[in-house]
């Protein structure tokens, strides 16, 4: 397939273009190079999609090989690209949702000074997270890989002037870091244990395997773990939000951090072989959709609401791929991502239009203001709220409790978990929505007079666009996958599993309606307690407030159950104080001691140098006499 | 010519040429530092003047008249010199002019 190298090459270019003239282009020129060349390879997906749709290629996937990359000994790695039924919903989804997000960047970041370094590291992301999901073999998933986080870090410290924004940015790098590492040591294992890095012959040979190594499952699950800001590498997505919004929404919702869940999906065969690392998968992502939900439900700053329910999100896609519910975990991440993307992008014109103002309780009553605004948050919301039946987040949540609770793999614990999950995640997005959105509008519209009011403020059409098309799928795209139950249309399960293989159910399983009934009614009591605590009386809240007890629990939860400080106490502050015991160690004397040596000489030498003539004159006649005595006794 | 002691004239020279060289190390003001100098290079004269006249040759005396060119030359540059110094300093005394130390 010649037009495969076509998806990650146009984002490439687009890079290359805008970061070595961007600042020489005008601005009308940078945002048709950024978005342009993402639209363009969304179409072209778009095309390959439907081919591989309506004609599926023999040996399930599309391949491009288009150089050898290096040769050492019998390792030769190849530049291959390789679109298989798994990689092309993730190409879509990162081409589709890029595209839009980008057309809304246009307009989004047109006051930014640096327009066309945005785009340029926008672009540079896309190109990555192409290359990342198109590998053919691992070292070239592993270039993408570090590629994407490279980009994730410099557009969090997006706005560098701020020491917070650099923070968080290398925050995120340190902390992705040692997920990495961990993953690389189990690429290295992985080679030493198959001799391959190809993707295919890897699946196909490991089962054959004589001798099985169950830390590399383990160590991927590291690796992936970091990467989608799992348990317990989760602390640096809350901060990242310091990166603009639709940074926020393409890399740090729909796209990066699901890259851990590409990871695991793509090398199913090896965790499979290993219960362990299935079991550590499924406890880690229910443990983290908990802790996660937990901390949104008391967050105040609406991103870092949005950040910890992408966090609890990508948690429940780990508990689908831990229970080997393959196939849910991947429509989870689909839905996910025009969900998410639009919240992050909503958020994003609130903000603006607020004068950069981040505290929900500070918003309020956006409802008659901000009418599309308003209706695709509602949208998001119920998605992420996974109300039943009318938004996408139901059809791919309620898989995955349904799962959690009766697949192979699953147990009673993680579906309970699941379940309380679900109802954490509609308490704190009806909150959210109640919050944004209705009562009295409580922002002071403190702005320099002669200018509009910037409630007044209207998103233009390239803004909204991206929002209404994010919204509608917000709301339909699950319609291609039903519940067995209801109505026998399986599209995206049907598609996935010409990769992944099918969800293992255990035997004698209760009635599954009865499931989707309890989740309704878990969801449902979400939102009406919400309902009651936010819009109803929030006295109620005010009486909390008085209860010191509540406080700390709140303030607990607020912290992210205090992660930051443990790891503080725990690796930062022991390292500090190693460093500064041994901020003079041996190698230190050594320079030290040459340099104070050096420098007593110098004193003792220039003694010498104290202008007195006559001194000279001395010296000068000591030198002759020794000379001469020398000449005389030998 | 009667027989030439050189050795009385050698020792006068170095007698000169340790006076000279005393002066030097003992005196305060620059002037009597540069004429013990003097005193030095005549000495040294002395010296090759005494060996041309042993040897009978005329090296000596024409190296005592580029001694003598020398000095004044010297002795010329250095009296600017000392005017200089008294004029920027307003003292002779080369304890006072300690301003090459380190």
């Amino acid at each position: 397939m010649p037009l495969l190298a076509f998806i990650p090459t146009l984002p490439l270019l687009g890079f290359l273009v805008l970061s070595l003239a961007g600042r020489a282009l005008p601005k009308k020129l940078i945002a048709p190079i950024g978005a342009g060349t993402i639209c363009i390879a969304s179409v072209i997906t778009m095309l390959l999609c439907a081919r591989f749709l309506l004609t599926p290629p023999a040996d399930g996937a599309y391949t491009q090989t288009l150089w050898q990359w290096f040769n050492i000994g019998s390792l030769s790695v190849s530049i291959s690209l390789r679109l298989d039924a798994l990689s092309l919903v993730f190409v879509f989804i990162i081409t589709f949702v890029g595209a839009l997000i980008h057309i809304y960047s246009a307009a989004f970041m047109r006051q930014d000074r640096d327009y066309a370094r945005f785009f340029a590291c926008m672009n540079l992301f896309v190109c990555s997270m192409l290359v990342l999901v198109m590998a053919g073999n691992l070292v070239l998933l592993y270039l993408g890989w570090e590629g994407v986080g490279l980009c994730s870090y410099l557009l969090i410290g997006f706005w560098y002037e701020t020491p917070a924004n650099s923070n968080a940015a290398n925050k995120a790098f340190y902390i992705t870091r040692i997920g990495d590492t961990a993953m690389a040591i189990g690429l290295f294992l992985l080679y030493k244990e198959l001799g391959t890095f190809t993707i295919p012959a890897i699946l196909h040979d490991a089962p054959q395997a004589p001798s099985y190594n169950t830390l590399i499952p383990l160590l991927l699950l590291a690796g992936a773990m970091g990467k989608s800001a799992q348990l317990p590498l989760q602390t640096w997505l809350p901060d990242a939000m310091a990166g603009p919004s639709p940074v926020s929404a393409l890399i740090h919702a729909a796209t990066m951090v699901t890259a851990g869940v590409y990871l695991i999906a793509r090398m199913h065969v090896l965790f499979q072989l290993s219960p362990l690392a299935m079991t550590a998968t499924a406890v880690i992502g229910a443990l983290t959709l908990f802790i996660a939900g937990c901390s949104a439900m008391v967050q105040t700053d609406i991103k870092r609401i949005l950040a910890y329910s992408t966090i609890s999100q990508i948690g429940y896609m780990f508990l689908a791929l831990g229970v080997g519910a393959w196939s849910a975990a991947i429509f989870h991440f689909f839905t996910h991502a025009f969900f998410k993307a639009l919240l992050f992008l909503a958020a994003g014109v609130v903000i603006e239009a607020l004068h950069h103002e981040h505290n929900i309780f500070k918003m309020g009553g956006l409802k008659n203001k901000m009418p599309v605004v308003f209706l695709t948050f509602l949208a998001g919301a119920a998605a992420l709220a996974a109300l039943p039946l009318v938004s996408a987040g139901f059809y791919s949540k309620d898989q995955i409790l349904w799962y959690a609770w009766n697949a192979a793999n699953g147990n009673a614990a993680l579906g309970s978990i699941a379940l309380a999950g679900a109802f954490i995640t509609s308490f704190y997005t009806t909150r959210l929505l109640l919050v944004v959105f209705w009562g009295e509008s409580k922002t002071t519209p403190a702005h320099p007079p002669g200018q509009p009011p910037p409630i007044a403020y209207r998103p233009g059409p390239l803004m909204t666009v991206p929002l209404v098309i994010l919204g509608i799928l917000s709301l339909t795209s699950g319609f291609i996958e039903w519940p067995h139950n209801l109505l026998h249309l399986t599209l995206f399960s049907h598609h996935v599993q010409k990769t992944l293989p099918a969800t293992l159910l255990k035997e004698n399983l209760p009635s599954e309606s009865a499931f989707q009934v309890i989740t309704t009614l878990v969801t449902l009591a979400g939102i009406y307690l919400a309902y009651i605590v936010y819009y109803r009386s929030p006295a109620s809240i005010l009486q909390w407030r008085q209860s010191r007890r509540m406080m700390a629990i709140r303030d607990f939860l607020f912290d992210g159950w205090k992660f930051d400080a443990l790891y503080r106490t725990l690796f930062v502050k022991p390292f500090v104080f190693i460093t500064r015991v041994n901020k003079s160690d041996i190698s230190d004397r050594l320079y030290n001691g040459i340099a104070q040596a050096s420098l007593m000489l110098n004193r003792m030498v220039s003694l010498s140098q104290n202008g007195s003539l006559r001194w000279y004159i001395v010296g000068v006649l000591a030198g002759i006499l020794f000379i001469i005595t020398l000449q005389l006794f030998t | 010519m009667s027989s030439f002691n050189g050795e009385i004239v050698l020792i006068v020279a170095a007698i000169l040429f340790v006076l000279g060289l005393i002066g030097v190390l003992t005196r305060k003001n620059i002037i009597f530092i540069l004429l013990s100098v003097e005193i030095m290079l005549n000495s040294a004269g002395l010296a090759f003047v005494a060996a041309g006249a042993k040897w009978q040759q005329p090296d000596g005396q024409v190296m005592f008249l580029f001694i003598l060119a020398m000095a004044a030359a010297e002795v010329s540059v250095g009296l600017a010199l000392v005017l200089q110094i008294y004029h920027q300093h307003k003292t002779l005394d080369v304890d006072g002019l300690k301003e090459l130390r380190d």
